[in-house]
């Protein structure tokens, strides 16, 4: 039944530029952790558009999703946070088709609220007797911190490595550490911490790359969430959440 | 000189309330039926369970927990450590008491050899045989040197074959150790080998006591009677005649008045399959109710007024050829009857 | 004769063990075992192993010296609501260790309930610190020993203290010398299962101790990053952990238990 369906909607979308009015059916995202916010709104206004079609979300961090749809998970849409993770399933065949960024996120420094321990700028991150969370090096905020260190000639002094951005976040929220280097969305979505411009930020930029994935069980509806992710619509939420637009 | 227990436990539906007196080198017995309170008894005296008095040469006891009694327990399965060698078991209570290691282990060496089990010394509990244990568990009791010392059935747990030269070993420690003792059995050739004295405990009470020939000769309670192996009834005696509670009536040849126990051994009577005539004062008739092949005779339980058991031959029972059910006659010679006021 | 063995025993028996092994075998199989020697003498995976074979032990102290007499204190205690504490001690189980790390940062955190007196009074802040890493393994490490060596005790025989007592042991004395003794096969078993778990103890100590290698990078989390960008890298790192935790389970499963 589900194949009959998927296969109408093609012949229907046959012909015709994929536009906002097709698509139908359920569709899986895997979507990078970062996104959880802007993509569970996005997902309901295409639903509320597109009568009959359903968004089922899967929020992890993008190595992770990549390696799942490798292992042939069965999505629909991958939402990459950075490059390199997309390059992971289009250098396998995953992904055939060019992934498209579709939104752009910078460093902030991220303090607890009302700032206790003064931070003014990156050079505070040198000073020892500071308590300083980074990302580690291997998720997607660790690579961009590292770069960011390096055009500001920084030599960081940090007192964790943190697995992902939301674990460093926490440690800032609670107090523990009196800065962290994080994404500027991670900021505008916490009420705990206060977010810090710098200087150097717009020199590593996080490109966020989104493709449809090559067996995806609902390819119409899938191409019609891309394109509605890239849309007016779509722009003004991510911006919302914190995103430059590419 | 004395140990003085007045012992009132009540746990549950079960209440225990015995007074005991234990003179210094004295052994008493504590004897009764599963269920009597024996056990109570002995663990409300080592302060393992809470309820009574005890005084000993005028201290007094009360409140005081286990640790700080000058007591020593040889528990039924013996209880001894086995992750501990043989000396560390015995070593162990004057270790506990504060002895250093080196006095401690001369001690426990000491008790050793008194109980014969020097050479055991460094061997682990569980390569000893059942009685050697007892006798590393008494040697382990005795080493704090106590004032009371606690047997709970030391010799339940052995074999037939092995309990009667451990009981009279016993019974030599026994009578060469100075202080108080109380012995918790329910077997009565425990306690008449090697108390001095017994007490008969049923239902949380004392019920009779005595020295062990008193007791076998006099039983007072249904008990008692059973574990000596006697007929035993409740009467009123009018000069020879006894009149007995139960129905049936006896003559007896000490004259008596009054209300009297009635007791005579079960081979005092005789079986006949026609009314014997002569010298018996007393025949009755009987109906077999039961059979028991003993070792070198056979009890045979008898119905009539009164009830008796009788000890035959096995000859007496291939003449008779004896089934249950079977009308005799039995016999007693009013010599074999003992009585004593109630 | 060796009596044959039921079948309805056998078949889940073996789809058990089958169950627990292969995936374990998968991962010996994918094993890229050329990259494993140099992997084995690379500075961080040393470093990284170091760190977790002591963190996990000193967590095992600290789990014997404060379970085991809360385990006594829970099966001999002899108090009212001792079954709700029992309840309470189980928790860590249940709580996502991540949970766990995060409510050990609200109490021992810099601004922490208890963490804020010590940082102002001695200037001690356990978090980002290799003992922040022992206190978050023995959280989650401790309920599998007092579980286990509780356990042992209710089952143990109470009257060979009893029989300590009337020899004039006091209760401490008797713990020592008899009743420890006595349950130690428990106090073994229990401590394997609390130093296994504290060696792969990740979420706790991750949020509670962050990760910073040489001071709280322990392997687990060496190996969660490397699945990061290096998927190979982990699974050598996991095999590393795995053979390492078998060869000491291994070991002193022949030393302490055969005695």
């Amino acid at each position: 039944m589900r194949r009959v369906l998927a296969l109408a909607l093609l012949l229907a979308g046959c012909g015709a530029t994929p536009a906002a009015t097709t698509g139908g059916g359920e569709i899986t995202v895997f979507a990078a952790a970062s996104l959880t916010g802007s993509f569970t709104e996005l997902g309901e206004r295409f639903e509320a558009a597109h009568p009959g079609a359903k968004v089922r979300f899967n929020f992890a961090g993008s190595s992770a999703l990549a390696q799942q749809i490798n292992q042939g998970a069965p999505a629909d849409v991958f939402a990459s946070a950075a490059p390199a993770n997309m390059k992971q399933v289009t250098d396998t065949g995953a992904v055939t088709e060019t992934p498209v960024t579709f939104a752009r996120n910078t460093l902030q420094i991220a303090v607890p609220k009302g700032n206790p321990a003064g931070i003014t700028g990156l050079g505070d991150f040198a000073k020892a007797d500071l308590k300083i969370a980074l990302c580690a090096e291997q998720v997607p905020c660790g690579a961009a911190a590292k770069k960011v260190f390096e055009a500001a000639n920084v030599t960081a002094a940090p007192d964790t490595l943190e697995q992902d951005v939301k674990a460093a976040l926490t440690k800032v929220a609670l107090g523990e550490v009196d800065a962290a280097l994080v994404y500027r969305t991670d900021v505008r979505a916490n009420d705990k911490v206060d977010g810090l411009d710098f200087a150097e930020a717009g020199q590593v930029v996080n490109d966020y790359p989104i493709a449809t994935v090559a067996k995806a069980p609902n390819p119409a509806t899938a191409r019609a969430f891309v394109g509605f992710v890239l849309s007016a619509e779509g722009r003004e939420v991510l911006t919302a959440a914190g995103f430059a637009a590419p | 000189m004395t140990l003085h227990a007045e012992l009132r436990v009540r746990r549950g539906g079960f209440d225990l309330g015995v007074d005991l007196g234990v003179e210094r080198g004295e052994v008493v017995a504590l004897l009764g039926p599963n269920g009597a309170g024996k056990t109570t008894a002995l663990r409300a005296l080592a302060g393992l369970t809470p309820g009574g008095r005890v005084t000993c040469d005028g201290s007094a006891w009360d409140g005081l927990p286990a640790e700080r009694r000058p007591v020593g327990v040889v528990f039924q399965d013996y209880l001894l450590f086995a992750h501990m060698s043989v000396l560390d078991n015995v070593a162990f209570g004057p270790r506990a008491r504060g002895t250093r290691k080196a006095e401690a282990n001369a001690r426990a060496l000491d008790h050793l050899r008194q109980v014969g089990l020097e050479d055991f010394a460094k061997a682990k509990p569980r390569t000893l045989s059942g009685g050697q244990a007892q006798r590393v568990a008494l040697a382990r009791a005795l080493a704090t040197s106590p004032e009371l010392l606690l047997l709970d059935e030391p010799l339940a747990a052995l074999d037939a074959s092995t309990r009667l030269r451990v009981r009279s070993e016993l019974a030599r420690h026994l009578r060469t150790y100075e202080g108080h003792t109380l012995l918790v059995t329910h077997d009565p050739l425990d306690a008449m080998v090697l108390a001095d004295r017994i007490v008969i405990l049923e239902g949380g009470r004392a019920v009779q006591e005595g020295a062990p020939r008193e007791v076998v000769r006099q039983p007072r309670t249904d008990y008692v009677a059973h574990l000596v192996g006697l007929n035993f009834y409740r009467g009123t005696a009018h000069s020879t005649e006894v009149r007995l509670d139960d129905g049936g009536t006896l003559t007896v040849a000490e004259p008596a008045d009054g209300p009297v126990h009635v007791v005579f051994p079960p081979s005092a009577v005789s079986l006949y399959q026609e009314k014997p005539a002569g010298s018996p004062r007393n025949t009755w008739p009987v109906t077999v109710s039961g059979i028991e092949q003993h070792a070198h005779t056979t009890r045979v339980d008898l119905d009539g007024s009164p009830a008796v058991l009788a000890d035959v031959t096995t000859a007496t029972v291939a003449e008779l050829r004896l089934q249950p059910g079977d009308e005799l006659w039995a016999s007693l010679k009013a010599t074999e009857i003992h009585t004593y006021p109630r | 004769m060796r009596q044959r063995l039921p079948v309805v025993l056998v078949l889940p028996a073996l789809a058990g063990l089958a169950f627990l092994l292969v995936p374990l075998i998968g991962l010996l199989v994918e094993a890229p075992w050329t990259t494993l020697p140099s992997q084995l003498v690379s500075a961080e995976v040393g470093e990284a192993l170091k760190l977790s074979l002591v963190c996990a032990s000193l967590a095992t102290v600290v789990c014997l010296v404060l379970g085991v007499p809360l385990a006594w204190l829970l099966a001999r205690g002899d108090l009212p609501g001792t079954g709700v504490v029992r309840a309470l001690v189980t928790v860590p189980l249940v709580l996502p260790p991540v949970v766990g790390g995060v409510a050990l940062l609200l109490v021992l955190g810099r601004r922490g309930l208890v963490g804020q007196h010590l940082d102002a009074w001695f200037g001690v802040s356990l978090p980002f610190t290799t003992a922040g890493v022992v206190v978050a393994e023995a959280f989650v490490a401790m309920p599998f020993l007092v579980i286990s060596v509780e356990g042992a005790l209710r089952a143990a025989d109470r009257r060979y203290e009893e029989a300590a007592a009337t020899l004039g042991a006091s209760r401490w004395l008797t713990f020592r010398r008899v009743t420890l003794p006595g349950v130690l096969p428990g106090v073994v078993a229990g401590t394997v299962l609390c130093w296994a778990r504290a060696l792969g103890e990740f979420g706790a100590t991750i949020t509670f101790a962050g990760n910073f290698p040489g001071t709280t990078t322990t392997m687990p989390l060496a190996v969660y990053l490397a699945l990061e960008t290096d998927p190979d890298a982990a699974i050598v790192l996991s095999v590393v952990l795995l053979l390492v935790s078998v060869a000491v389970l291994a070991g002193l499963r022949d030393r302490w238990i055969r005695a």
